[in-house]
């Protein structure tokens, strides 16, 4: 089914809402999770016999536990405000990638079985049973969203879609009907401690070659260690940052920015990954489950400080979910959460983001900048949905907005921003978030990325920009694949502290 | 007089559902947790901040505002005039009537054209923009015809076929103390009558759950401060006692 052809969307002259194309991307599905893939996190291997009475018990008991999902069954109006925000109906023109139509393929069901309208006349309220058809199609067009948030900025009773998402795969979890990239990564990341599969000596291996790369580039011994017992600080990052490119540059710069500082910082192999697919999934106990393998570290290896390094849904559960999920924040009264929040140091928020502990840093005058090295690049930054909607930087709103672009102006001489409707709280998903970064569902990524190239586009034919920064791995990663398919070269985007790294000045640098 | 009955017995049903439903309605979204904190951010730090988001969403429509104008426009003149025709409407259950209410009476004229022209533009905009059809059932335009009909048999019994509104009163007096009084018989003023009744025993079973439904909103009445404070469902606490 997957890498049919395709063709990418050519660039809009004037930003208007497209046609509707109906079930232009219903051929679209990602591949089914086998048994293997299922029976490692739990679930039925296949879809279940009796699949029809699980899934309405599972919704049911969803919806008795989630306030969002049951207030957001029940309150769409229809007002068609968020009909025209999705990226994903944007690139598609399938009507139903519009959020609310997205929201009503769940919505149809919900009415069918728990409200009383839709038990007596169904088709006056538009409920439907939900039949085998109705479960192949939730699989398809709840593998079509990418959890972005966008859609709820612009409601007006802030439904969030991304919630009936997670509502929905949590669904088709529960019935054997799994996906097979993020449940083979969730097995990975529960199994092994991330996202990669990467063992520990290999890591081991990976930051000695690191640390090499750095001492030939600079002449300065910027250490990456692993395991430190006694380190004041616990860095987790997203596994990729170990060796993908263009992540491993923003690695090199979280190093060089905690080797200026001075500070005891150490990774973990055993939470050797800030991702966490638990969310994508809607899975509570399995993101519990992940978080955990943190909690387990930094008590293990009694540090003060936990870091987070650039990940825009890590960043999400980290700020938002931390604390609920494992404790680790402040404020527990519970013996489960004061254990921990004991160790951790109250006089900074925990736990932090490493582009607040970085501008923490400039504005002290802690650290030193040729911003100079930077001027080869005219740079414009991507906000990533899950930063941007769903957490916070510093300690007012919009924090995390402000602190990523200072810091690239702190080392950088040449800035823009995008368009205003599409950067901030209004940004675009880069199109490969949300579980779909996988090559069965290439076509979606492509065509979901309209709306942010068409903005890269503005800025990089009126203004010059060659760099678009992120602090997102899975952006980093689809924007690398996608960039191409739009005439850019896959070297424009790149990590905040990839800028950091470049004009860095470090103690007897040569 | 047996009209008058009907009325008086559908317009107690009608108040019961209303109610009950309602208030079971607003119990279930009070008492369903939401484990996870989702404000859509940027979002208020403080409790203060947090009110006066829900206000401004409540009174003026903000995400609605930055998301659509047109909806916006037409939606704000809908729900204004009907707040201002509510209030109008309030003398006929209120005795004496308060200097503050006489007043406001004949901001409820223009109330009550303001609604017929919002939900006017409303129902047009769902016929002829084509996503906005797509996504409507046949009960989105229903009730779009439902007020209208209630405005606008409203507006003809206050400009062209008047009815007696003072036996009107008198019948909703007798009614609120079981004390049943003869209700005018103009056909106008019963359709507009019968159509209140379905509006009430609808309410709660239909999307006007918008209304309490907004102020359960976790992404917007939630306080953004998730580092500061543990946040923890009781379904989701007796898990960790398992740990
Ligand atoms: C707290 C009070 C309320 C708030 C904040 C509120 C808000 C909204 C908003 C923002 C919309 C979407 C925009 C629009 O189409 O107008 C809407 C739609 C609607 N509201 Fe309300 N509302 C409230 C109370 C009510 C009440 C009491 C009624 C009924 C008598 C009502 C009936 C409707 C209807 C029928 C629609 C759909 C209009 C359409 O088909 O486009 N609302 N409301
Ligand atoms: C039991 C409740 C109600 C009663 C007894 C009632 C009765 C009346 C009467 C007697 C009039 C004529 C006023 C005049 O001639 O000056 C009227 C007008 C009107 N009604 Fe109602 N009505 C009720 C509920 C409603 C509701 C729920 C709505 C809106 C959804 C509504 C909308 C209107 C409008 C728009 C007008 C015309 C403007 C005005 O005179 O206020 N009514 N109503
Ligand atoms: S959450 Fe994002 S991807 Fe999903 S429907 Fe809303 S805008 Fe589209
Ligand atoms: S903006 Fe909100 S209420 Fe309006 S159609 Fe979309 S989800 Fe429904």
């Amino acid at each position: 089914m997957a890498a049919a052809s395709f063709e990418t969307p050519a660039f809009r002259e004037y930003p208007s809402v497209p046609a509707l194309k109906p079930d232009a991307m219903a051929h679209l599905q990602p591949y089914v999770a086998n048994e293997k893939i299922q029976e490692a996190l739990g679930l039925p291997g296949k879809l279940v016999d009796d699949w029809h009475d699980v899934a309405i018990a599972r919704m049911g008991d969803l919806l008795g536990k989630y306030r969002g999902l049951r207030v957001f069954m029940d309150s769409c109006v229809h007002c068609g405000a968020c009909t025209d925000k999705c990226h994903y109906f944007i690139g598609s023109a399938d009507p139903k990638n519009m959020p609310v139509a997205r929201q009503e393929l769940f919505r149809s069901v919900y009415r069918r079985y728990f409200t009383l309208p839709g038990k007596l006349f169904p088709k006056l309220v538009g409920a439907r049973d939900l039949t085998k058809d109705v479960l192949d199609e939730w699989f398809s067009y709840f593998w079509q969203c990418s959890e972005c948030r966008r859609c709820s900025v612009f409601c007006p009773y802030g439904i969030d879609t991304a919630e009936v998402t997670m509502a929905a795969r949590a669904v088709l979890d529960t019935v054997g009907y799994g996906q097979k990239y993020s449940n083979e990564i969730l097995g990975k990341v529960t199994k092994i401690g991330n996202n990669l599969g990467l063992p520990g000596p290999a890591l081991l291996d990976t930051l000695e070659g690191l640390e090499e790369d750095v001492k030939a580039d600079t002449g300065v011994d910027v250490k990456f260690p692993l395991d430190v017992k006694g380190a004041e600080i616990l860095l987790v990052t997203p596994s990729a940052d170990f060796f993908a490119e263009p992540h491993i540059e923003s690695l090199i710069g979280y190093g060089k920015v905690f080797h200026a500082a001075g500070a005891s910082w150490t990774l973990s192999s055993h939470a050797s990954e800030a991702g966490n697919f638990g969310l994508f999934t809607g899975d509570y106990a399995l993101m519990k489950k992940i978080a955990t393998r943190i909690r387990d570290a930094a008590l293990e290896l009694g540090v003060k400080r936990i870091i987070v390094g650039e990940c825009g849904h890590a960043w999400r559960v980290t700020y938002s979910f931390w604390n609920t999920l494992v404790g680790l924040g402040a404020g527990g009264t519970d013996p489960y959460a004061i254990e921990f929040q004991k160790q951790l140091d109250p006089r900074y928020p925990q736990p932090m983001h490493i582009c607040e502990y970085t501008w923490d840093l400039i504005e002290r005058g802690v650290l030193k900048f040729d911003k100079s090295l930077n001027d080869h690049r005219t740079i414009t930054f991507h906000d990533s949905c899950n930063v941007a909607r769903g957490s916070r930087m510093g300690d007012r709103a919009g924090g995390q907005f402000d602190i990523p672009r200072n810091i690239i102006k702190a080392v950088a001489n040449n800035y823009v921003d995008m368009e205003a409707g599409t950067i901030r709280e209004k940004t675009f998903c880069c199109g490969g978030g949300g579980g779909v970064l996988t090559d069965d569902l290439l076509e979606l990524r492509v065509k979901g990325a309209l709306p942010r190239m068409e903005a890269l586009k503005q800025v990089a034919d009126s203004r010059n920009v060659n760099f678009m920064a992120t602090i997102c791995a899975i952006c980093k990663a689809q924007f690398t694949k996608v960039l191409p398919y739009y005439g850019f070269k896959m070297g424009v985007v790149g990590g905040v502290h990839q800028l950091v790294s470049t004009a860095i000045r470090l103690e007897g640098q040569e | 007089m047996t009209a008058s009955y009907l009325f008086a017995g559908v317009f107690y049903v009608a108040t019961l559902l209303l109610v009950v439903g309602l208030a079971a309605k607003i119990a279930q979204f009070a008492r369903t947790p939401a484990p996870l904190k989702i404000p859509t951010t940027p979002a208020p730090v403080t409790t203060g901040g947090m009110v006066f988001r829900m206000f401004r969403e409540v009174a003026l429509f903000e995400s609605l505002f930055k998301s659509n104008l047109w909806i916006w426009a037409f939606g704000y003149m809908f729900h204004l005039g009907l707040a201002l025709v509510t209030l109008r409407h309030l003398r006929y259950f209120v005795q004496p009537v308060p200097e503050i209410l006489a007043m406001v009476q004949y901001l409820g004229i223009y109330g009550g054209l303001a609604m017929v022209a919002g939900l006017g533009g409303l129902l047009a905009r769902r016929i002829l923009v084509e996503r906005i059809r797509y996504i409507s059932t046949p009960s989105d335009y229903l009730w779009l015809v439902l007020l209208l009909g209630i405005g606008c048999s409203g507006l003809l019994m206050k400009f062209v076929a008047h009815t007696d509104i003072v036996s009107v009163k008198v019948f909703f007096q007798g009614w609120m103390r079981l004390n049943i009084q003869q209700l005018p018989g103009d056909p106008v003023l019963l359709a507009h009558l019968a159509g209140v009744a379905m509006l009430m025993i609808l309410f709660p079973f239909s999307k006007l759950l918008h209304a309490p439904g907004v102020f359960f909103s976790p992404t917007r009445n939630q306080v953004d401060n998730p580092r500061e404070v543990r946040h923890l469902a009781p379904w989701a606490a007796k898990m960790e006692a398992k740990n």
